[in-house]
């Protein structure tokens, strides 16, 4: 088991749409390497949830701390710099580019240069392009996306959008992945790959993951610790078993 | 990269149709074959094909419709023309001068343009369109009522009339209000306008396939998946929106050095002119800057060739507009241009396939 290194710490974080108190003083605490579980019935708060933790909603309460370092209420992309990446529940790819470029996008901040270089063709140009397309292609291949690179990406199946929203998101180099329902729209084989990509990015790349997730199998056979949301608050939180057992869980889920 | 090899190609051949086109009308011209009617067309033409490929990086690029394009076109024009009528005795190399205003004239448009820009640009959509077509027009009107004089005190600006500006006797008034600048040394011709139409090309062919493009496309497609992989949102929306207003106001300096006398009149950079250059943009299809080139050109020559028919030509030139509208954007006439464009290419291919089949049966 790792050291006890939290990359998120999370403490009382609250927001409100009017009356509604959409997520109500969530905590949670993820170490290094962990995969953790968010999950919930319909309208339990987990995608707000994640939209408080990349900063697309400002918290009206709480504290957000990315390895120690606090990222409350900043910007979405300063969040991004900082080191968190996120997937999106509706697929959201830059559907007319490649899918090449679509990585590449994701290499935006870490490999740069200037605007005159690149009007210019200068030297630099060439060679900064060429690390990306090297880097780019290289995470492709972990996908087995390095074959579709020249695709547009509305182009490619479902399964591989998915797939490839992964990629986008690792290439910014994250501290934490945040995947929300990786697998929603998938069938059961498409479901089983990608608990071996996801379980294969977390050993490959030491990646921390957060995920959203109604699929029960793909929960109980890849998350180490879970958090029941429901109705905005915690209901249950501990090691995915202990939860998954938990009668309030089941009730929550199936009702009475 | 395969991909990348291609793009490139591409990009040679648009250089290489407009430097062919150069080499063919001036061979024509050599010969006397076009008529002056056309010979005078031909360098307001290239600075539509610059107006047209500037407004395709906002339009196709960035994904933002812009109907105030024209006004940035009429910064470029005033302001280089007012730089040539200052220097015209100070810097008497004529290409020297020249290549100042044009300067001139990029960067300040550019100016505008950014200025515009950054409270416009948190628009979407409709309400974009109309607030830069507003612009568009405040700019054409604020020229319309500028006067600005000079003598040996220096320079005197009125918003009032030509009086306004107490000039002493050896004073001249070198923007004179409705009656713009008139005397712009004559600089503009042919070759400059398709060196000028080879420099923007080269400027947003090279935007496009960089790190700055690519972030410039990315939030055109999906702003939230932009923001979420780190990119910045308003510098990039910022930078394509700036580009293409200072491209539009090089054009600006091509089209007021070829005038002896330029006026901001709604004609030539009002509302129509923004409208007008939206045509060439939509018809050679958004985002491709080759097509913009190709439309503008059609669309300019157009109702000059249909001169002979007089009353009917406007009538023939909308009916050419829609056809063009269809055979580009329909899904059937696309598979129909595909299919031959295809057979074409495919038939050179074949021909290579069996090639390659026989000398491989060969060994």
């Amino acid at each position: 088991m790792q050291a006890n290194n939290p990359v998120l710490e999370v403490n009382n974080l609250s927001i409100s749409f009017g009356g509604l108190r959409a997520v109500d003083d969530f905590s949670v605490t993820i170490n290094e390497g962990e995969l953790y579980g968010l999950i919930g019935p319909n309208g339990a708060g987990k995608t707000t949830a994640f939209n408080l933790l990349t900063g697309v909603y400002k918290p009206n309460e709480g504290i957000i701390k990315l390895c120690g370092e606090d990222i409350t209420g900043k910007s979405t992309i300063e969040i991004n710099k900082a080191g968190i990446a996120r997937t999106f529940q509706n697929i959201r790819l830059f559907k007319d580019l490649s899918v090449l470029d679509n990585v590449k996008v994701g290499l935006h901040n870490i490999y740069t240069y200037s605007t005159m270089s690149s009007i210019l063709r200068l030297p630099k140009y060439y060679k900064i392009e060429k690390e990306m397309n090297e880097k780019a292609m290289e995470l492709l291949k972990v996908f087995d996306l390095d074959t579709s690179a020249n695709l547009k990406a509305s182009q490619l199946p479902y399964g591989k959008q998915r797939k490839l929203e992964i990629a986008r998101a690792l290439a910014t180099n994250p501290k934490l992945l945040l995947l929300d329902e990786p697998a929603a729209g998938m069938n059961p084989n498409e479901t089983k790959e990608l608990m071996d990509t996801i379980s294969f990015i977390r050993n490959e790349f030491k990646m921390t993951i957060l995920l959203i997730e109604h699929d029960m199998k793909l929960v109980s056979g890849i998350c180490e610790r879970l958090t029941v949301l429901n109705f905005g608050r915690i209901l249950a939180e501990g090691p995915t078993s202990e939860v998954l057992n938990n009668p309030d869980v089941i009730t929550a889920y199936l009702g009475e | 990269m395969k991909n990348f090899a291609i793009k490139n190609k591409d990009n040679l051949i648009t250089y290489g149709i407009v430097i062919v086109a150069y080499v063919v009308l001036q061979t024509l011209i050599s010969f006397g074959a076009v008529s002056s009617l056309m010979t005078g067309l031909l360098v307001p033409l290239c600075a539509y094909i610059i107006l047209a490929v500037s407004l395709n990086v906002t339009v196709g690029i960035l994904g933002e419709l812009s109907l105030g394009h024209a006004g940035f076109m009429c910064v470029g024009a005033f302001t280089s023309a007012f730089f040539s009528k200052l220097t015209v005795n100070v810097i008497t190399v004529g290409w020297l001068r020249f290549t100042l205003a044009i300067l001139v004239g990029f960067l300040c448009a550019g100016l505008i343009g950014f200025l515009i820009g950054m409270p416009v640009l948190r628009l979407k959509g409709d309400y974009l369109a109309i607030v830069t077509l507003a612009f568009g027009e405040i700019i054409k009107n604020v020229i319309n009522v500028l006067y600005i004089g000079k003598d040996s005190k220096g320079l005197h600006f009125s918003m009032k009339d030509a009086l306004a500006l107490n000039l002493e006797e050896s004073g001249e008034v070198i923007v004179n209000g409705a009656q713009g600048i008139t005397g712009t040394p004559k600089n503009s011709n042919f070759t400059i306008g398709v060196v000028l139409i080879l420099i923007t090309l080269f400027i947003v062919l090279n935007l496009i396939k960089s790190r700055d493009g690519r972030a410039v496309m990315a939030i055109r497609d999906n702003v939230i998946a932009a923001e979420s992989v780190g990119i910045n949102i308003t510098k990039y929306k910022l930078l394509a929106f700036s580009v293409s207003a200072a491209l539009a106001g090089v054009a600006g300096v091509l089209y007021s050095h070829n005038l002896s006398s330029l006026m901001a009149t709604p004609k030539n950079f009002g509302y129509n002119m923004s409208i007008m250059i939206l045509v060439f943009v939509v018809l050679g299809g958004i985002g491709n800057i080759r097509g913009s080139i190709i439309s503008a050109v059609v669309l300019t020559l157009l109702p000059e060739l249909l001169r002979g028919l007089s009353n009917f030509r406007m009538l023939i030139y909308a009916i050419v507009l829609i056809a063009m509208m269809l055979f580009s954007w329909s899904p059937k006439a696309q598979n129909f241009r595909d299919k031959v464009v295809s057979s074409v290419f495919f038939w050179r291919k074949k021909e290579n396939d069996m090639k390659g089949g026989i000398d491989n049966a060969g060994k």
